[in-house]
């Protein structure tokens, strides 16, 4: 009888401290963005900080270059949403063509689409930045977003798995009644395809966020600058020990991350482990 | 016609940023090109010269291969035992596989990169641990090996996504199973090795080809802890990372496509040997009615 009320006590507790010896690290630098820059590395074993600085926040705001860190926030927002406006729009359109429509090839552009979800992305980094070199795209964020508007395979593969769970009894009744492909997939397929076009959303708003190489190669003029490319500016000052900035800034970085994962984590956490392609 | 219409952005595309770039990648490949001045066709000098007279090159293989054998390994196990842990019914489950999966949500950014490179700093929160526990101090930044370990910890940091795609394999094995394995008098090992592990091996098979490619091609964690130098001692110089620093900061576009398609090459071969081998462990279950 003692261990069923021992069990689950310790279960939980285990699983509870691993959980938190898991998030350690973000809650250490979350703590050492309150800290005095010349205390964070003395008061390492310490998780809270003695005295609670709130000033990284405006020295970190003031951002590095002579931009402000808003400024950053305001560039990378403007590339994620074009992107993931693109990419969301584009994926659908093929997605409901490969899913609910015949036609000679289709085979062969699945297969060619599902290699190119496997392709290293390295063996078209080199042309691909001449391509847009010659097309006079460079410091411009053309060559981030707009790929984007020809469909991205992972969310294509998505969106298919997804319009297949939907009856075609739905698109039949639908053509009977003089509905076109466009209409059919506008107004019938769109609609129950909602919560798939979250996912893709969600998931576009992460890897364009946290993107750094597209930034790296493409923009050079700190007026540009990404949330990514102006972290890396503070770590490449760090001669200036402006740590807790650069904590504090870290965390500014991440909030939408966790603000939006925690808002769908349902949505993502579904998502993930029936297609779990990336990450 | 119509089908064709809609998948046309996917054509378009696949033409425009795949096809041709694949086909310009390859005659690169046996040129030297320097952005420039035209392309110089050198037949196959960049290979030449990758395989037998660039030590560089081979260190970022041995680092790569390093940092997938024994990063995915140990990322797939960790994921599996929490996703072992989490497969109860209790109702706190939910939460907890929130949490366990944060770290994977956040972990492509430059901020936990930069988090990373400070927690295993001289005087970060890693020593002081080692520290309280009478352990010598690593300098994580001085130490080829030490430096790669650092980058390791921090892929299997970031199981979450096979621990989901786990943890959904597991909700499928019915629990009857079990059950009768216990009438058997079959303990929890016996149950893992004949049960669990059988039944999750497609699962695994899928979440190994995945994990692998992506560990391939890691860049931004090495990139970001090593400030794009690779160092200390190129120890942090991941295949990516080279391919990278040959392109944009020596201009050897010729050799870096070369490179790239080394890697593709690598790629495929790994990709394959684990389909080939996986017949000697992956179980289907439409075998077991046999």
């Amino acid at each position: 009888m003692t261990w069923k009320w021992v069990k689950w006590p310790v279960y939980h507790l285990c699983v509870a401290a691993l959980a938190i010896l898991m998030l350690y690290p973000v809650l250490w630098m979350l703590f050492s963005s309150f800290k005095e820059s010349r205390t964070i590395f003395s008061t390492s074993g310490r998780l809270f900080p003695a005295e609670w600085i709130w000033n990284n926040y405006v020295t970190g705001w003031q951002g590095i270059s002579g931009y402000s860190f808003g400024r950053y926030i305001y560039n990378s927002l403007v590339l994620v949403v074009i992107a993931t406006i693109g990419a969301v729009i584009s994926s659908s359109l093929v997605a409901f063509g490969f899913a609910r429509l015949k036609f000679v090839g289709r085979n062969l552009w699945f297969a060619l689409m599902m290699v190119t979800l496997m392709l290293p992305h390295d063996v078209v980094l080199v042309p691909q930045y001449i391509i847009f070199t010659k097309l006079g795209w460079l410091n411009t964020i053309l060559p981030i977003v707009v790929p984007a508007f020809f469909g991205m395979p992972f969310f294509i593969f998505l969106m298919i798995q997804f319009i297949r769970t939907i009856p075609s009894e739905l698109d039949e009744a639908a053509t009977i009644d003089g509905c076109g492909k466009f209409r059919l997939y506008l107004q019938i397929i769109m609609p129950l395809l909602k919560s798939s076009l979250a996912t893709a959303a969600i998931f576009s708003f992460y890897w364009r966020w946290e993107d750094l190489l597209g930034p790296v190669l493409y923009l050079n003029s700190p007026e540009k600058y990404t949330v990514s490319m102006a972290l890396k500016m503070f770590l490449d000052s760090e001669s200036t020990s402006n740590w807790g900035g650069m904590f504090a800034m870290s965390i500014v970085s991440l909030v939408p991350v966790i603000l939006v994962f925690f808002l769908f984590q349902k949505q993502i956490v579904e998502g993930m482990s029936t297609s779990g392609l990336k990450g | 016609m119509t089908g064709y219409a809609f998948i046309s952005p996917f054509i378009i595309g696949f033409l425009a940023f795949t096809l041709i770039p694949m086909f310009v990648s390859l005659y690169l490949s046996f040129t030297s090109y320097n952005l420039f001045t035209p392309p110089r066709w050198v037949g196959l000098d960049n290979f030449e010269k990758m395989f037998t007279a660039d030590p560089k090159y081979w260190n970022s293989v041995k680092v790569t291969f390093l940092y997938v054998v024994i990063g995915v390994p140990f990322r797939l196990m960790f994921a599996l035992f929490i996703a072992m842990l989490l497969n109860t019914k209790s109702r706190m489950v939910g939460t907890y596989r929130t949490l366990y999966y944060l770290p994977s949500i956040i972990g492509g950014s430059v901020a936990v990169s930069i988090m990373w490179r400070n927690i295993f700093s001289n005087e970060g929160v890693i020593n002081t641990l080692l520290g309280a526990l009478g352990a010598q101090p690593v300098q994580w930044f001085g130490d080829p090996n030490a430096a790669l370990v650092m980058l390791i910890a921090l892929s299997v940091w970031q199981f979450g996504s096979s621990m989901l795609i786990f943890l959904a394999g597991l909700k499928n094995i019915p629990y009857e199973m079990y059950e009768a394995s216990s009438v058997d008098g079959a303990g929890p090992v016996r149950k893992f090795f004949s049960i669990t592990l059988p039944l999750l091996s497609p699962i695994i098979l899928f979440n190994l080809i995945m994990q692998t490619i992506s560990a391939f091609m890691t860049f931004v964690p090495a990139y970001i802890i090593s400030k794009g130098e690779g160092g200390p001692m190129d120890g942090t110089m991941l295949y990516s990372l080279y391919l990278f620093r040959q392109a944009f900061m020596f201009n050897n576009m010729g050799y870096a496509s070369a490179m790239a398609w080394v890697m593709l090459i690598m790629i495929a071969i790994l990709t394959a040997v684990l389909f080939m081998t996986s017949k000697f462990w992956v179980f289907y279950e439409t075998e077991r009615g046999r």
